[in-house]
């Protein structure tokens, strides 16, 4: 603010490029928080927009169809030699993925007691239970598209639609945990190896366990919105 | 109360969330398997969905340890989706009533699929 401003400040102001850059470095600070952990969220952020843009659109297709939605109970059924039980594979996959937040809890915070074994173990085997959700979806989508024929254009149990939506969302959220995997292993080496000894600092951990958190997040609301609505 | 990010908490806290969390997700799965139908089942999955939800974001993203600056910057934007939301509703609502006024009731995979042997 103008009038906030000493007569000081108001003549060190400069012009162009190098305004720019002193603007944008000023001795102000928003968030009280690590530099990588504020920018995480911002990143979270704009993740949110794209899945609640691709969770938006589902609503849209699947409210102006005319054809009957298929019933999602009964196409992610799956049959252990008896009946078939509804939507167990994606049951269980979401007991696996928040299992893995767990464990990704755990590991935030032997990170600050920098208990660096301990850390690096819990991060290997979040990343492991979320190799495991990948794998199962794999599984999920060959079912899909070799066993029942759905596609991003049409499917034998109902609206079109259905396929498009599904392959769209699941697939960006595999994709996000695929990455989430590869990021856990690489900090978690990291973490074994004591590149994060000298400074003593394990924020790290907390900004990829944001990460992981968000991946988990997200699966909360796919569950609840294409699997069970 | 966590000063300047460093959030290190007891480890009980994390694992009672946990706990919270399987069991909410069981309740979620159950809505499904028991096959509880209309208003009741819509409520349910809502409830369930932004408990696991608010639990994730308030203690195993430690959000409710943050300050106020950054709580605001990261869950106000959000609910302008809502507005969105609302809007592609409407949207989706008048398109489905202007399929039916042009196509009718019919199947339209059917139409689809006759269309096709032509």
């Amino acid at each position: 603010m103008a009038s906030n401003m000493t007569e000081s400040q108001a003549t060190t102001v400069q012009e162009g490029l190098q305004g720019f850059a002193q603007d944008w470095s000023s001795d102000k600070q928003t968030f009280h928080v690590p530099w990588g952990k504020a920018m995480m969220w911002i990143f979270l952020l704009s993740d949110t927009f794209i899945f609640g843009c691709f969770l938006t659109s589902y609503m849209n297709v699947r409210m102006s169809t005319r054809v009957p939605w298929p019933n999602p109970s009964e196409v992610f059924a799956l049959s252990f030699g008896g009946e078939p039980i509804p939507l167990i594979l994606i049951a269980i996959m979401t007991f696996v993925l928040i299992t893995s937040s767990g464990t990704m809890a755990l590991a935030v915070n032997y990170g600050y007691r920098r208990d660096r074994a301990k850390t690096a173990a819990l991060m290997f085997i979040t990343a492991a239970f979320g190799a495991t959700f990948v794998g199962m979806q794999a599984f999920e989508w060959t079912k899909l598209i070799v066993d029942e024929g759905v596609r991003p254009w049409e499917n034998p149990m109902g609206a079109p639609q259905f396929g498009a939506t599904f392959f769209m969302i699941t697939g960006f959220h595999g994709a996000h945990v695929s990455i989430g995997v590869i990021y856990l292993a690489v900090v978690a080496m990291k973490v074994l190896k004591g590149d994060y000894e000298a400074s003593g600092n394990y924020e790290i951990v907390e900004i990829t366990g944001l990460y992981w958190h968000f991946v988990d997040l997200v699966w909360v609301f796919i569950f609840a919105f294409f699997y069970l609505w | 109360m966590a000063t300047d990010g460093h959030q290190e908490h007891p480890l009980s806290v994390y694992l009672w969330i946990w706990v919270l969390l399987f069991v909410l997700s069981a309740f979620s799965y159950a809505v499904d398997y028991i096959g509880l139908e209309g208003y009741l089942r819509w409520s349910l999955i809502l409830i369930f969905m932004v408990a696991k939800a608010g639990l994730i974001i308030a203690i195993f993203m430690h959000m409710v340890w943050e300050r106020l600056a950054l709580i605001y910057a990261i869950l106000g934007p959000p609910l302008l989706l809502s507005f969105f939301i609302g809007f592609m509703a409407i949207e989706g609502d008048y398109t489905f009533l202007t399929r039916l006024n042009f196509f009718g009731e019919t199947d339209f995979v059917a139409q689809h699929h006759t269309d096709e042997s032509h």
